[in-house]
């Protein structure tokens, strides 16, 4: 409303393409009760054909108290000391070090229920989520309690093989030879070191897009937290700039929780942004 | 959080106080200016000069316009806080230490230390709203407890003071006769000096901090002892926060002996105690020297802290501060 200028024929004259060379005025609706106002403007390309570009944002009003004795006080005189002083003297210096009310209990206790939920999950029967990296089993035990330990140490077979006993000794000889090198992907089969891992990255991994360049770990950490235990997040940074490339990965324990995570906050609006949140596509193999 | 460091002082710190609105923060230190900072961004708007001693306690007027100090120079100061004019001096036998603007800020109780054969002293004296006809003259002076009175504050309605000192004991004192009201329990209440005193926000209770490595939660009408948080330090400084369950305690090894270890033997935090299960939260970390002073800010969102070490440090909440689940 309101601002529509009125169209004037005369308007059009003095331009060199006539009337159709004129672009319309930016005209604005709103803000409605809402506080969503509606922006349309005109522009032109270079290659002479108009645009136009509709833009719709929300205004929103904040309002803060003040306390009239303080904004008074916002302008006091210095005196004393404080009078001759400036800013070089560093009398008020701000941390670099970014300082954290260093929690004393929860992080002991809360590893220890961890603990006991992983137990239990493997208890249950879902097993994928304990894989030893050395011995290559699911859901027995963690990778630093694996029996097998040391027979890997002194045996000397390659991490990811299985361990002797076990039938398929065979799958070794998948490889070139036995006396020469053995990438870690050709080792025993399919039960690779790097295929565990990268099994245990996309398990109800989800991927969250348009984050802000603001947003670091702990911050969703807060937003995720809600759903679910967490095993992991990644916020990738930009290794030339070190500013957040506006994506993360975050990794559930539970795909319920992922799938929760999912439908709540997919479009949900993070720091002026729209957040994206999906699950990640697995990654193909890079060859 | 990044806290703001606050090198006004150069020697250790004494005493915080914030006013009511919040938006001042009164630093006292041994040496002999107090300063006053906006506690939002730690400008410093001034110093109070004329003192000729170490500053031990200070308090601020309702609506910040008077602040006064207690000294080592042997006097109380009042000044006008947004000019730093000196208003008056209340001359004593000996050093001043701790200071409270009784409610109404009609009337102010000074304590003062036991010096060459003087014992210490609570001396309550009239305040005036025109300066030029304040009097000297003290309207009540109690004397009984051995040792300094290292903390006094008013109770409810002024009709009682609270005291706490050297002697380990906390005094609740009648107004009108003068006398000993109630006592704290030598069972129950604190074993060594007690080193600070402060009110609640609404001033129900109050909590002491003791070189007992102990801080105690009482209730200010009947000196009961509510609560106990325990350190593995002597406890120098302790407040209350004005908006949720949280009690912050300050402290660490005494001073002669920081030289001697490491920094983090020190064990130099703030500490923060649930308020009522008596459970630790957190340490926040910084100084390189005991904790001599801490206060609240009034809002609940911030709070400062001076140490040994000369340093104030504000620090203001990150958000997760607020949904902290024990």
């Amino acid at each position: 409303m309101g601002n529509r200028r009125e169209f004037r024929w005369g308007d059009a004259a003095d331009e060199d393409e006539g009337i159709e060379g004129v672009l319309p005025p930016t005209q604005v609706i709103g803000p409605d009760e809402k506080g969503v106002k509606i922006i349309i403007e005109w522009r032109k390309r270079e290659d002479g054909a108009k645009v136009k570009v509709t833009t719709t944002v929300r205004v929103k009003k904040q309002v803060k108290k003040l306390n009239p004795a303080v904004v008074r006080r916002r302008s006091l005189k210095k005196f004393g000391d404080a009078l001759g002083q400036n800013a070089s003297d560093n009398l008020t210096v701000v941390s670099t070090e970014e300082i954290f009310l260093e929690r004393t209990r929860p992080a002991g206790q809360q590893g220890q229920k961890q603990e006991e939920k992983g137990a239990e999950l493997a208890s249950l029967g879902n097993a994928s989520l304990i894989v030893c990296r050395t011995c290559g089993k699911k859901g027995e035990h963690w990778t630093s309690k694996c029996p097998f330990k040391e027979l890997v140490a002194n045996r000397g077979f390659n991490i990811g093989e299985r361990p002797p006993g076990e039938e398929d000794l065979g799958t070794a000889s998948v490889g070139p030879g036995k006396a020469s090198y053995v990438p870690p992907s050709m080792r025993g089969g399919k039960q690779g070191d790097g295929e565990s891992m990268r099994k245990g990255r996309d398990d109800n991994s989800i991927r969250v897009t348009n984050l802000s360049e603001d947003t670091r770990e702990q911050d969703l950490q807060e937003l995720f937290r809600p759903f679910g235990s967490i095993s992991r997040i990644y916020v990738a940074f930009d290794r030339d700039t070190g500013l957040s490339r506006g994506f993360a990965f975050i990794n559930f324990v539970n795909r319920e929780d992922a799938v929760r995570a999912i439908n709540k906050l997919d479009g949900y609006g993070y720091d002026n942004l729209i957040l994206r949140v999906e699950w990640a596509t697995p990654r193909t193999d890079r060859a | 959080m990044r806290p703001i460091l606050l090198k006004g002082h150069e020697r250790p710190l004494t005493f915080l106080k914030y006013n009511r609105d919040g938006d001042l923060l009164f630093s006292c230190a041994k040496d002999h200016n107090p300063n006053v900072w906006y506690s939002h961004n730690g400008d410093r708007v001034g110093t109070y000069r004329g003192h000729n001693g170490a500053v031990w306690c200070c308090d601020v007027s309702r609506h910040t316009e008077r602040l006064i100090t207690g000294s080592a120079d042997q006097s109380a100061n009042i000044w006008d806080v947004e000019t730093g004019a000196k208003l008056h001096t209340f001359s004593f036998e000996s050093p001043a230490r701790a200071v409270d603007f009784a409610l109404g800020d009609k009337l102010c109780v000074i304590t003062t230390d036991p010096f060459i054969g003087n014992p210490s002293e609570i001396h309550v004296k009239r305040v005036e709203r025109d300066s030029s006809r304040q009097s000297n003259e003290s309207v009540l002076v109690l004397r009984g407890p051995a040792g300094r009175i290292n903390r006094v504050v008013w109770g409810p309605l002024n009709k009682t003071i609270i005291s706490g000192g050297e002697d380990s004991i906390v005094r609740m004192w009648d107004v009108d006769t003068g006398k000993v009201i109630k006592q704290s329990d030598p069972e129950t209440g604190h074993q060594k000096v007690i080193s600070s005193l402060a009110k609640s926000a609404d001033g129900s209770h109050f909590i002491t901090g003791s070189h007992d490595k102990t801080a105690k939660l009482w209730d200010i009408r009947t000196l009961e002892v509510l609560k106990t948080y325990s350190t593995e330090r002597p406890v120098n400084a302790a407040a209350i926060s004005p908006t949720l369950d949280h009690v912050v305690i300050g402290g660490g090894q005494e001073a002669s002996q920081v030289t001697t270890s490491d920094r983090r033997a020190g064990k130099f935090e703030a500490k923060f105690f649930h308020k009522i299960f008596e459970e630790e939260i957190g340490g926040v970390k910084g100084h390189f020297g005991p904790i001599n002073a801490l206060a609240f800010n009034p809002d609940g969102r911030s709070f400062s802290s001076g140490g040994e070490d000369g340093y104030v440090r504000v620090h203001h909440f990150d958000a997760d501060y607020y949904h902290i689940k024990m």
